[in-house]
């Protein structure tokens, strides 16, 4: 294929779709953070949403977009929830590292 | 190369580096600017697929809402300082970097051989006149939004309305549940102590580096 004429087929955004997701993956185990977990896990949601907006093209069906929809309501709601889980960790461990919730530990 | 490539490839570089930026950095603060790069670049990567609707969205909720609400708590927390590099746990970067490899390739292998059958669904088009008019990408996506997943959406906003209120109640502290909190909280002071007692032997503590030596009291 020459460089002129180079077509950008959905396999391209699949594959950096892929590559966020493991990223974002890769984040959740090395980081200790809770708050930066967080955003390891809306790199993940939003590579998936890659997904389904590139499949929505691909396959010419609108139900892709509208899945994204979804997909926003639910990571908004869970943002909301899970930063009230810290806050109310943080009053009283004064730490935001997984490494503070540990009481259930043997 | 045409403008969709380059667009397309300064878009990847910029959500890749952005994504990898909320990895590596290590000031929360800096991590959810880097965030903020790589959700316009996925904004992007919904505008060059004709998904205006969703990358206004994307923009929206996602850059204006969500991100500002992490910085605000980052700030509320005052954990806006660095993180210690210290590994308390052997082996454990080398092991999630082996995982998100093997993660990788199974996606790969996967998403070529089994999952990605091409089969299509008949919710509604994305391109094309539907019913004899030619409609814009909002029209398409609320046509299908409001008849075949209409109770789906209505769910949605049941859920909105527990996570507000879950959120509250999370938040918020006050009369019988206060005075079990100082119980709870006089049982984990003794832990915090014996932690950093621990912590001060080993130089190993990962959090903050001004901890108070006594827990500050919320009184309500």
């Amino acid at each position: 294929m020459s460089v002129a004429a180079l077509e950008i087929t959905p396999n391209y955004y699949l594959v950096v779709g892929a590559l966020l997701f493991t990223i974002g993956a890769v984040g959740l185990l090395l980081r200790r953070n809770v708050l930066v977990m967080f955003m390891c896990v809306e790199l993940m949601l939003n590579a998936a949403n890659l997904t389904f907006v590139t499949f929505s093209r691909a396959l010419n069906d609108i139900g892709g977009q509208v899945i994204v929809f979804f997909t926003l309501v639910v990571a908004a709601a869970e943002v909301a929830v899970g930063l009230a889980i810290i806050v109310a960790i943080f009053r009283r461990r004064r730490g935001a590292t997984a490494d503070d919730v540990h009481l259930l530990r043997g | 190369m045409t403008v969709e490539a380059v667009i397309f490839f300064v878009a990847a570089a910029l959500a890749l580096g952005g994504a990898a930026g909320v990895v590596l950095a290590r000031n929360p603060v800096h991590c959810a600017l880097l965030l903020v790069v790589t959700l316009v670049a996925v904004a992007i990567f919904f505008l060059l697929q004709e998904a205006q609707l969703v990358a206004a969205v994307q923009i929206i909720v996602y850059a204006g809402a969500i991100v500002v609400l992490f910085l605000f708590v980052i700030m509320l927390l005052g954990v806006d300082r660095e993180e210690s590099l210290k590994d308390p746990i052997p082996y454990q970067r080398p092991a999630a970097v082996a995982l998100g490899a093997i993660l990788l390739g199974e996606i790969f292998v996967l998403a070529g051989r089994t999952w990605a059958t091409g089969a299509t669904s008949t919710r509604g088009s994305v391109r094309g006149p539907v019913d004899g008019q030619d409609l814009g990408n909002i029209q398409r996506v609320a046509r299908v939004l409001f008849t075949d997943f209409l109770w789906a959406f209505e769910l949605t906003a049941a859920l909105l309305v527990i996570a507000v209120v879950g959120s509250v109640v999370l938040a918020r502290r006050s009369g019988q549940r206060a005075q079990l909190d100082e119980r709870e909280q006089a049982v984990e002071e003794q832990i915090t102590q014996a932690e950093l007692s621990e912590a001060a032997e080993n130089g190993s503590y990962l959090g903050d580096g001004e901890r108070p030596s006594e827990t500050p009291r919320v009184t309500s």
